[in-house]
C-alpha cells in the first residue's frame, strides 16, 4: 500500500517538470509583456526606458537562465516578487489560497451531500417520478453554466431578499455568519455540476451494483433491506463516485476561477485573471502552477484511496 | 436505460401476437433514445436559428435605434440591451458565433488529437512515450484554466478563444484515439494487410480510421457542449468575443450591470446557452447509446 502510493507519488515529479516547461514558455513566449502592458496609454514611454525595465525585471536574461531561475526559485521557496505590485509572489499566494480552498471545499461537500442521496434514492426508485425528475434534473444541472446559475441566483436574493452580498471578501476567522452568507451563492453556483455528476454517477454505481449476487445473498439471508442497502449497496457503488470527484476537481477550479472574478473573491482564479491581463509573468506562472499541482495531487490522492477501497486494483 | 430494450410480460399474460411485439419492440427503442431524439430536435432547432433566424427577423444586432432597457414587447419581443438594441436579434447572432466557436474549435482539437493519437498508437515506442507524456501534462491542468492562460495571453479575440479551446481539449480526443488504435491495430485484418505489404497511410486511412469513427463521433458530441460552455465563460470573463459583436457570454456579463432594471438580459443569454449545451449532452447521450454501449455512463 505505502509502495504503491510513493510509486504513485514518484510519477508525478515527471508531469510537475513537464507542467512548468509548459507554463513557463507559454507565458513567455506568447506575445506581449509586461512592460508593453504596464506602459498601454503612454504614449511617450521610450524605448531605452523599456528596455531598462525589462533588464532590471530580468527579462532580458536568455530563456533557458529564466527557466532555471524560475524552477530554483520554487524549488526553494523563493516565488519572487510581482512584477506590477513588487509585492512578493508568497504573500499574495497566502491570501488567495483559503478564499479558493474555502469555496472548492465547500462546493464539494454540498455537491456530495445532496447528490448522493439524490442517486441512490433515484436507482432504488427507478422510472418513479422521483427518478425521472433527478435524471432530468441532473443533464439541466450538467448544461446550466456556472455563472449563469450565480447571475439567476443574485437577481433572485436582489430582487426578492433585498440582498446583495458584500463586495469584500470577509474571512471566516473574523465574521464566520457574514462569511458563509457571502460564500455560499458562489460556491453553490460552482458545487452544482458536481452535484449533477455525482448523482448521476452514484445512480450508475448503485444500479451495477444492485444487481450483484451478493445483493440477492444479503437479502436471502434475511438482513434488513436498510442494511443491505447501506452496508452492502451504497459502501460499494461509492468507489466510483470517489474517483469522479476526483476527477472533477479540475472543473471545480475552473469553475471557481470565473464565479471569483463574478463575485470579485480574491482567490487563486481571481488573482490568475488579473495576473493575465496585466502579464505579471510571475504571478501567472506560480498561480497556474500551483493550480495545476493541486488537480495532480489530488487526482493522486484519489488513486491511492482507490487502491485502498478496492484492494484488486493493486494488484492489477 | 436498459442495453437491450426489453419487451416483458406479465406473469400469465398470452404471448401478443408478432405485429404487436414488434411495434412494442419499435416503441422501446424509440423511447430509450427519446433523450437523443430530443438533443437532436434542439440542434437542429439552434442551427435553423443561426441560419435562418436573421431572415427571419430582420432587426440588425447592430442598430441603437430603440430605446434602452426596454421590457419586452411585440416589437422587441425580448426587450432592449443597455445601448437599445434589440436583444432578440443579438441572441440570435449570438446562436452564430456560439455554433462557430463550438465547431471551429471541436475540429481542430479533433485534428490534432487524432494525428497525436494514431501516430502515438501507431508507431508506439518512444513516439507514443513522449507523445503521451505531452498529453499527460496538458490533462494535468484544469481545462478552464489553461483555456483563460492562452486566450489571455494571446489576446482576447474570438478567434484566440478558438484557438486555445482547440488545444485544451485535443489531449482529449488523443487519448481517447491512442486507446482505440491499439485495439484495432491488435486485429487480424490489419494483420492480413500488413503481411500483404499495404503501406501505413493506407492502412490508416482504410482499417483504422473507419474503425475508430464509433467513439470519435461520440467525443465530438460531448467536447461540442464543453466547447460552447468554455467559449460562454471566455467571453463572460472578457477573453473571448469581443464587443460590439454579441456573444452570450458577453452578453450576459452586460446584463450583470442593469440586474435591477432589466432582469430579462440576464435570463435569455442564459437560457440560450443552457439549451445548445443540453441539446449537445442529450445527443451525446443518444449517439453513445446507438454507437458506443461501452463508452456509456463514462
Amino acid at each position: 500500500m505505502v509502495r504503491y502510493a510513493l510509486r504513485r507519488l514518484l510519477f508525478v515529479v515527471p508531469t510537475l517538470v513537464g507542467m512548468s516547461i509548459l507554463i513557463f514558455f507559454m507565458v513567455r513566449l506568447l506575445p506581449g509583456d509586461v512592460v508593453d502592458a504596464m506602459f498601454t496609454g503612454e504614449a511617450g514611454a521610450s524605448a531605452t526606458a523599456k528596455q531598462s525595465l525589462r533588464k532590471a525585471l530580468g527579462l532580458t536574461d536568455p530563456l533557458p537562465i529564466q527557466y532555471v531561475k524560475f524552477v530554483g526559485g520554487v524549488v526553494t521557496g523563493a516565488l519572487g516578487n510581482s512584477l506590477t505590485s513588487g509585492e512578493p509572489v508568497s504573500t499574495i499566494m497566502a491570501r488567495a489560497l483559503p478564499i479558493t480552498v474555502e469555496l472548492a471545499v465547500l462546493a464539494a461537500v454540498t455537491a456530495t451531500a445532496a447528490g448522493v442521496p439524490l442517486g441512490v434514492i433515484s436507482a432504488v426508485r427507478p422510472n418513479t417520478a422521483l427518478d425521472v425528475a433527478a435524471r432530468v434534473g441532473g443533464l439541466i444541472g450538467l448544461s446550466v453554466p456556472n455563472f449563469w446559475f450565480a447571475t439567476l441566483a443574485l437577481l433572485v436574493t436582489s430582487v426578492f431578499l433585498h440582498w446583495i452580498p458584500p463586495v469584500t471578501w470577509v474571512p471566516p476567522w473574523r465574521d464566520l455568519p457574514a462569511n458563509l452568507a457571502q460564500i455560499t451563492l458562489p460556491a453553490l453556483a460552482i458545487g452544482l455540476y458536481l452535484m449533477a455528476t455525482v448523482m448521476r454517477m452514484t445512480r450508475t454505481a448503485m444500479l451495477e451494483v444492485l444487481r450483484q449476487d451478493y445483493i440477492r445473498t444479503a437479502h436471502a439471508k434475511g438482513a434488513t433491506s436498510r442494511a443491505v442497502m447501506f452496508r452492502h449497496a451504497l459502501r460499494n457503488s461509492l468507489i466510483p463516485v470517489i474517483t469522479v470527484i476526483g476527477f472533477q476537481v479540475g472543473t471545480l477550479i475552473g469553475g471557481a476561477t470565473v464565479v471569483e472574478v463574478m463575485f470579485g473573491l480574491p482567490g487563486m482564479g481571481y488573482t490568475l485573471v488579473q495576473a493575465i491581463f496585466s502579464r505579471d509573468y510571475a504571478v501567472i506562472e506560480v498561480a497556474a502552477l500551483f493550480l495545476a499541482l493541486v488537480f495532480v495531487l489530488v487526482n493522486l490522492a484519489v488513486d491511492v484511496l482507490y487502491g485502498f477501497l478496492d484492494p484488486r486494483i493493486e494488484q492489477a | 436505460m436498459n442495453a437491450q430494450p426489453a419487451v416483458r410480460f406479465a406473469a400469465g399474460e398470452s404471448r401478443p401476437p408478432a405485429t404487436v411485439l414488434r411495434w412494442r419492440l419499435y416503441a422501446a427503442r424509440v423511447r430509450r433514445n427519446a433523450i437523443g431524439a430530443t438533443g437532436a430536435a434542439i440542434i437542429l432547432a439552434t442551427v435553423a436559428c443561426a441560419l435562418l433566424g436573421p431572415l427571419a427577423w430582420r432587426t440588425d444586432y447592430a442598430s441603437q435605434a430603440a430605446r434602452r432597457l426596454l421590457a419586452p414587447s411585440a416589437a422587441h419581443p425580448l426587450g432592449t440591451d443597455e445601448l437599445g438594441r434589440d436583444e432578440l436579434s443579438r441572441i440570435v447572432h449570438g446562436a452564430q458565433v456560439s455554433l462557430q466557436v463550438g465547431i471551429v474549435s471541436v475540429v481542430i482539437a479533433l485534428v490534432t488529437g487524432t494525428i497525436t493519437g494514431v501516430a502515438a498508437g501507431f508507431y508506439g515506442g518512444v513516439v507514443d512515450a513522449a507523445l503521451m507524456r505531452g498529453v499527460d501534462v496538458m490533462f494535468a491542468f484544469p481545462g478552464l484554466v489553461l483555456a483563460i492562460v492562452i486566450a489571455g495571453l494571446l489576446g482576447p479575440s474570438r478567434t484566440n478563444a478558438m484557438i486555445a479551446i482547440g488545444i485544451v481539449y485535443a489531449p482529449a480526443f488523443a487519448r481517447v484515439v491512442r486507446g482505440s488504435t491499439l485495439g484495432v491495430l491488435a486485429l487480424p485484418y490489419v494483420e492480413a494487410a500488413r503481411s500483404l505489404g499495404v503501406s501505413d497511410v493506407r492502412i490508416v486511412r482504410r482499417h483504422l480510421l473507419p474503425n475508430i469513427m464509433a467513439p470519435l463521433i461520440v467525443l465530438t458530441t460531448v467536447y461540442l457542449s464543453t466547447a460552447i460552455l468554455t467559449e460562454a465563460a471566455l467571453s463572460f470573463l472578457g477573453l473571448g468575443t469581443q464587443p460590439p459583436e454579441p456573444s452570450w457570454g458577453g452578453m450576459l456579463n452586460a446584463a450583470r450591470s442593469y440586474m435591477e432594471r432589466a432582469p430579462w438580459l440576464a435570463v435569455a443569454p442564459g437560457l440560450a446557452i443552457m439549451t445548445v449545451v443540453l441539446g449537445f449532452n442529450f445527443l451525446g447521450d443518444g449517439l453513445r447509446d446507438i454507437l458506443d454501449p461501452q463508452l456509456r455512463d463514462t
